[in-house]
């Protein structure tokens, strides 16, 4: 990885040319495939080279090449065979014979190739916008929409749905279909978070080859014939693994849909905002849909450098506790953020150093965990994350759950293992040499440090998002906010800097840890940091070695994140 | 007057013939086997050496031989589309899913004259490097299934199969493999998909051409039962005299299925072109005529996805004006005059017949047997079946052939495999040809 990193110039792209809508335009000869290996580039990406979007519902580009909805057939016209010199048909000006292709034995019809599985090759032209190609699409949404129950109305997809962007854009107002419609079972309970609408299927098989070539189960088949397939699971097996949900994002209809997002929302009304899951330490990228400060669904950011476009169901079903009525809301122990900001701060002034510890739990943003050290540093305090451990898969989970362990190591919250201090901490309170703690969200109880151990304290101070063990035995309560109630970043466990942006407002008195925070280290250290999240988190990269070495800045970690070294 | 010329079928249906190892050997069995097995590497013209399996393939390009299964296309030249050496294992497959409606020409080999094919496979896998073949065979051919299996058995037991063929170093093994009952699978991709215990879904080509990707993504050949018959003549006798039978480009003889309205339906063997449709249908050699004095109104030539041919058609071929009979049955002439003798079953239609209910009835088929993979196939197929059946029952609307011709024309050349072709030539040719009879429908 470090040679590559290092290498400031890319390797040349061998391009070739090709003649799109009568434009001759360069693109890359090899393209990389579903699993990243380069392959020839097929008309369907040159013609995304030239601007020109070729409609699909089979093809995509992380899954393989199926070939069966024909929705992206274009006109093409190719070089003819070589005679007998070895050598195409010319022109008379000299240059390559081009014809446009049609049906061998209807020497009058236009053929179409389809664009996701064939090769450029050279001198072809592709009529990627002709009336023969507009033609073969009409027939072809004609073809798929036929049997159809048209129930946008009430259909969850209905706004992200490719058969209505198709329709408009290249479809017919009207459909010749005199006959009954094919009807195909309808609400099918495929398995614990999702449901099948036959109906509305368009046999894509993007969910088959999903399950089976990415999630690695191959559980989802095809079952009757012709007209009357049906997407299906073996018998009665559910289709249960940990990334059923990707096939609800991949579907390009309403045929599949999340039980959980299902008549909940209409998309049109969804605020999108740039997240990151929290479920563990791989940190998929996400969107949060929200709307009236309600969150109602996760969906995975396509970013190469962790997740691709996939994310896992337990990390986008973990987001109900953000609105969860439990949320921490009020500040205890004082009567208000001033007031307990103030309290604290002439309470940690009189600590005598070595008395303080720091427990900055690995769910905080790295800006957070940043200022936790500041005060550490000043208090000299022992500091500390508790480890969170539970099992990986093949694809995206990692055995860490926690989404920032990375930033915690780097910054020098925790050593080397999380939770290698804790038990100095616990022997600290236990002695009577640790006399005030300062947890962030973390359950300290569960690692370690018991209630007992707790009562003995002079002073804890806790800021948390719902209440547990050591929020209830805090002498300062501070409300945070979850990570879509305010702006960040976390290091993934590979290294990848990434940021989050604010969905939501956070109820109550809860506000972003890091903004109460530089208000207590301003006042315990006398320094004054910055006060804007852009501002820290540029302030963070200068001082902490890792991210000084990618000379990072907020603007920098753009949509998508900066690996560093690790 | 014409004749059969008997030449897969030359003992078949001999009183005395029986399907067993010792009789085929008594009637020259395995001989060709042995010749192919016996000859020698030579010098080309460049001074290279051409081994003797190169030889044999160039002489079945050199004989002409085409498919028998339906496209017509030429053996030779589907065998050299594999690459030798080759880095990957090649396998052969026979294509034994004789189901075009219509035909019923393979069954006869297989049943009465099982080692004829096992032989022209060992051959052909000899010639082309081929260690590990199959047959995949109809799955409503249970008993098909069976003799082949006891004549593999008796050819291993006497050398034939196995290991190191009679001496010659070569290693064959045959697995017989039955279908479940879909047309899909006899398309060799579907074949493959299904050999591979997958759904018959037919394979996209480019990539996935046979000769290069094929069963396993190794490079395989598959060829009709009797395409590779034919083989083993083609060693007897030598390419040359095999090219002599029949007429130039249509060599060697066919077997053909004949079906529908006339007298004496039945199975025959012609040289290759040199029997006319007429001829077929009429002779007292083979059809010969129609039943109780009707008068002929259609043929399908070519199995059921051909194009249909109306009584009293003629045709310009080359510089000649042709009257419908007088097509000689061949491969060329049929594709001139725009249908094809595909699977060389000839279904004869009278006038007694409702051509729309005939239609209709080949509409349901496709629509039945379409795999669904892909959009043009899976709709359309059964679009026109239902719009079919509107006509025939009495619902007929006069805009319905365009209407029917404009769901056809959206799936020929659009889809994965030549079903599309399949379901869609019948409709088209049927709607242009008795434009008529659409009228007649829709009026009554």
């Amino acid at each position: 990885m470090s040679e590559e990193t290092k290498t400031d110039e890319p390797p040349a792209i061998e391009t070739t040319t090709v003649k799109v809508d009568g434009r001759e335009i360069d693109v890359p000869k090899l393209t990389a495939d579903w699993q990243g290996n380069l392959v020839p580039t097929t008309v369907l990406q040159a013609c995304e080279h030239a601007g020109i979007e070729i409609p699909h519902y089979c093809y995509h580009p992380k899954l393989p090449v199926a070939g069966n909805c024909r929705m992206c057939l274009v006109h093409v016209g190719m070089p003819g065979r070589p005679g007998p010199d070895g050598k195409s048909p010319m022109n008379e000006d000299g240059t390559l014979k081009i014809d446009p292709m049609v049906l061998p034995y209807e020497r009058s019809t236009p053929k179409g190739v389809i664009g996701c599985a064939t090769n450029l090759v050279p001198g072809m032209e592709i009529y990627a916008s002709s009336p023969e190609t507009k033609e073969m699409r009409e027939a072809v949404l004609e073809s798929l929409l036929i049997n159809h129950p048209l129930d946008c109305t009430i259909c969850d997809q209905a706004g992200e749905c490719k058969l209505q962007e198709y329709s408009v854009e290249h479809g017919q107002a009207e459909s010749q279909f005199a006959e009954h419609k094919v009807h195909k079972p309808k609400a099918v309970d495929l398995g614990p978070r999702i449901m099948l609408d036959a109906e509305r299927c368009v046999l894509c098989t993007r969910c088959i080859r999903f399950s089976k070539d990415i999630a690695e189960d191959d559980a989802l088949g095809i079952v009757n014939r012709g007209s009357y397939n049906t997407i299906a699971t073996f018998l009665d097996t559910p289709f249960d693994n940990n990334y059923t949900l990707n096939t609800v994002d991949i579907c390009p209809v309403g045929a599949l849909t999340s039980k959980d997002f299902r008549f909940q929302m209409r998309v049109w009304f969804l605020k999108e905002t740039n997240s990151l899951c929290t479920g563990c330490g791989t940190g998929c990228n996400t969107v949060i849909g929200s709307r009236e400060n309600t969150m109602y669904r996760y969906e995975p950011r396509e970013n190469d450098a962790v997740n691709g476009p996939w994310m896992c169901d337990s990390g986008r079903l973990n987001y109900k506790w953000i609105g969860s009525e439990d949320r921490l809301s009020e500040i205890k122990g004082a009567s208000g953020w001033a007031t307990a900001i103030t309290k604290i701060s002439s309470k940690l002034e009189k600590a005598p150093s070595g008395s303080v510890a720091i427990i900055g739990g690995a769910r905080q943003t790295n800006e957070e965990l940043y200022l936790l050290k500041k005060l550490a540093n000043k208090l000299e305090a022992i500091t500390d994350s508790s480890p969170r451990m539970g099992e990986g898969d093949h694809l995206l989970s990692c055995p860490d759950k926690n989404p920032n362990s990375t930033g915690s190591r780097l910054i020098g919250i925790a050593g080397e293992e999380l939770g290698s201090q804790l038990k100095h901490i616990a022997s600290g309170i236990e002695a009577g040499t640790i006399k005030t703690l300062i947890v962030f969200g973390d359950d300290v109880t569960k690692t370690g440090i018991s209630e007992a151990l707790l009562d003995k304290l002079d002073l804890l101070v806790v800021s948390d998002i719902l209440p547990n063990a050591t929020t209830a035995k805090a002498h300062y309560l501070l409300p945070g906010c979850a990570h879509a109630e305010k702006r960040g970043t976390f290091t993934n466990t590979k290294g990848r800097v990434q940021k989050f942006m604010k969905a939501l407002e956070a109820p109550g008195d809860a506000r972003p840890e890091w903004e109460f925070l530089h208000e207590l280290v301003e006042n315990t250290t006398g320094q004054n940091g910055f006060s804007t999240i852009e501002g820290l988190f540029n302030q963070m990269a200068g001082e902490v070695e890792a991210f000084k070495v990618k000379e990072l800045t907020w603007a920098k970690l753009g949509d998508t994140g900066v690996t560093i070294e690790l | 007057m014409p004749q059969e010329h008997k030449l897969l079928l030359k003992y078949a249906d001999a009183p005395d013939y029986s399907k067993d190892l010792d009789c085929y050997e008594r009637h020259g069995g395995y001989q060709a086997l042995r010749q192919a097995l016996g000859m020698k590497a030579s010098t080309g013209a460049d001074g290279n050496e051409v081994t003797a399996q190169a030889q044999l393939r160039k002489s079945v390009l050199d004989s002409g031989l085409r498919g028998r299964g339906g496209a017509g296309f030429s053996c030779g030249l589907k065998w050299s589309f594999v690459r030798h050496p080759n880095p990957k294992p090649v396998y052969l497959i026979c294509n034994a899913d004789e189901s075009e409606p219509g035909t019923f020409k393979d069954k006869q080999v297989i049943y009465k004259d099982p080692h004829q094919l096992i032989e022209g496979m060992i051959i052909a896998c000899w010639a082309n490097h081929v260690n590990l073949a199959y047959i995949y065979i109809r799955g409503e051919f249970t008993e098909g299934a069976k003799i082949l299996n006891t004549a593999l058995a008796e050819a291993r037991a006497k050398g034939y199969l196995g290991k190191d063929i009679l001496g010659s170093g070569h290693d064959l093994e045959i697995h017989i493999h039955r279908g479940a009952g879909a047309y899909i699978c006899g398309e060799e991709t579907g074949l493959i998909e299904s050999l591979e215990g997958k759904r018959a879904y037919p394979r996209i080509k480019p990539p996935y051409f046979p000769a290069a990707l094929g069963l396993y993504m190794c490079p395989t050949i598959v060829n009709n039962v009797e395409t590779l018959c034919n083989v083993k003549h083609i060693v007897e006798m030598g390419a040359e005299a095999f090219a002599k039978l029949g007429t130039p480009n249509n060599t060697g003889t066919r077997l053909v299925s004949l079906s529908g309205d006339v007298k004496q339906p039945g199975y025959f063997e012609i040289e290759t072109g040199k029997v006319t449709l007429g001829e077929l249908i009429n002779d007292p050699n083979f059809g010969g005529g129609l039943r109780n004095g009707n008068q002929l109104q259609a043929i399908i030539p070519g199995g059921s996805s051909s194009k249909v041919l109306r009584a009293g058609e003629t045709f310009k071929v080359g510089e000649e004006e042709m009257d419908l009979l007088d097509v000689p049955y061949d491969f060329d002439t049929l594709m001139k005059i725009g249908t094809m003798s595909g699977s060389g079953a000839i279904i004869v239609i009278d006038d007694s017949r409702d051509i729309i209910e005939c239609l209709a009835n080949l509409a349901e088929f496709y629509a039945h047997e379409s795999c669904g993979q892909c959009t043009p196939c899976r709709e359309g197929s059964l679009w026109m079946n239902k719009a079919l059946h509107r006509l025939t029952h009495g619902e007929g609307r006069a805009e319905d052939p365009e209407y029917l011709k404009h769901i056809a024309h959206n799936i020929q050349g659009r889809t994965i495999c030549a079903f599309g072709e399949a379901c869609a030539w019948p409709v088209l040719s049927f709607v242009d040809k008795f434009k008529d009879k659409f009228e007649e429908k829709v009026s009554a």
